[in-house]
């Protein structure tokens, strides 16, 4: 085989192996965009995180706007602190709400954030001061089940 | 009592001979890393290896995907539907194919058909006295044997692994979607959804960079180290497919506890 044929072979090769890496890339692995060059994060103090994760998404009306950095436990406040990273081209009100939600019934949990009505911003470091703790499925069947004793 | 000495003799020699053997080996990845700057000056070498190691594992490898694929999508299909979460049959396929089976399948074919390939090459080089011949004429066989194929082999299989993830996520989806019905949008949304670039699909291919490079180093080591006989080529070839898989397996444990522990 002459050398020019055997180049095309191996052209063809790296083009497919390229296209390959790009199609896992675009169509199966979402970039998910926030470099840390242009996000700001942000902690929030919850009584219970329930099953919080690292990378859990942060969502704002549904909308993906970052992911959770890092959990970590306060043991001045007995409190968990979770930090995540948000879009920079999004900015929310300082009485902005943090709660920790599922998606559906079984589904992962994530940090919704629900806006408030306040001029100022949240800015780099800061700290959300108003939050709802994990709903835990154990606390509620208990509460059920104390309530209907009581009855 | 004398066999007892015998055995344990046995047993120390070939401790040593396989302390020795690992020691010789990492002098000659030094040696082959030292002799790459000449070889690739003549890049044609490499591409022509590129050529037999990658392009001509082309087939078995999207073949292989295919089927692995499809694979997944029926079993999985079988185990989600019973929880009712069909839907996430592409998440299942998805990150199966990009963590671990791809590079890993991938890994062990292409041991099985490009590296025992290499070994044999250099092993018959070194029985018909080739390689001495070069060094008589002051052509360093590391430079224009071995160093371009260990590149060639090196380059081929994180494009392999990717050609293998991509055809198996391909075949998952011609179960899961085209046979079976599952919903198009939710395979593919969902996927994305789960599938993190950096962090599942880069993951991937750093592991398939690893398995290449120790693939490719097992193939010209024990086709340079083979004894120069007919029945020390066929031993050689046998190791080569025995320690790249070994290598193979234990490494994708060793990658996958530093990359995905207690995360996620």
């Amino acid at each position: 085989m002459s050398r020019t044929v055997l180049d095309l072979w191996v052209g063809f090769f790296v083009v497919i192996g390229a296209a390959a890496l790009l199609f896992l890339s675009l169509k199966v692995g979402s970039f998910s965009g926030f470099n840390s060059s242009n996000t700001y994060v942000l902690q929030a103090p919850f009584d219970n995180i329930g099953g919080l994760k690292v990378r859990a998404p942060v969502k704002s009306a549904g909308v993906v706007v970052g992911r959770v950095a890092e959990i970590r436990f306060d043991p001045a406040t007995y409190r968990a602190v979770v930090s995540f990273s948000v879009d920079a081209r999004y900015a929310f009100p300082r009485d902005t709400i943090a709660t920790i939600l599922t998606s559906g019934l079984l589904g992962e949990q994530y940090v919704g954030l629900e806006p408030g009505g306040d001029v100022d911003m949240l800015g780099e470091g800061d700290t959300v001061m108003i939050t709802q703790s994990a709903v835990v499925l154990e606390k509620l069947i208990g509460q059920f089940m104390f309530d209907r004793a009581a009855e | 009592m004398s066999g007892v000495i015998g055995f344990l003799r046995r047993v120390g020699s070939r401790t040593v001979d396989m302390v020795w053997r690992l020691g010789f080996a990492t002098r000659f990845f030094g040696l082959v890393l030292l002799y790459s700057g000449q070889s690739f000056r003549r890049l044609h070498l490499t591409i022509r290896e590129i050529y037999f190691a990658g392009v001509l594992s082309l087939l078995i490898i999207l073949v292989s995907g295919l089927f692995v694929g499809m694979v997944l999508g029926l079993q999985g299909y079988e185990t989600l539907q019973r929880f009712g979460s069909s839907d996430a049959l592409g998440v299942l396929v998805a990150l199966s194919l990009t963590r671990e089976l791809g590079p890993v399948v991938a890994g062990l074919l292409f041991a099985s058909r490009a590296g025992s390939a290499i070994t044999a090459e250099i092993g018959l080089m070194k029985v018909t006295e080739q390689l001495k011949a070069m060094d008589m004429m002051a052509v360093s066989p590391i430079a224009r044997v071995v160093a371009p194929r260990f590149w060639g082999g090196v380059v081929s299989m994180p494009l392999l692994a990717a050609l293998f993830t991509a055809m198996g996520i391909l075949g998952g989806w011609l179960i899961g979607v085209v046979f079976i019905g599952v919903d198009d949008g939710a395979f593919w949304s969902q996927m994305q959804a789960a599938v993190d670039f950096r962090y599942d699909v880069m993951n991937g291919v750093i592991k398939s960079i690893v398995f290449g490079v120790a693939v490719s180093l097992i193939a010209v080591f024990e086709g340079y180290d083979c004894t120069p006989t007919a029945e020390g080529v066929s031993r050689a070839i046998t190791r080569t497919v025995v320690s790249s898989a070994l290598a193979i397996l234990a490494l994708d444990f060793v990658l996958t506890s530093f990359m995905f522990r207690g995360q996620s």
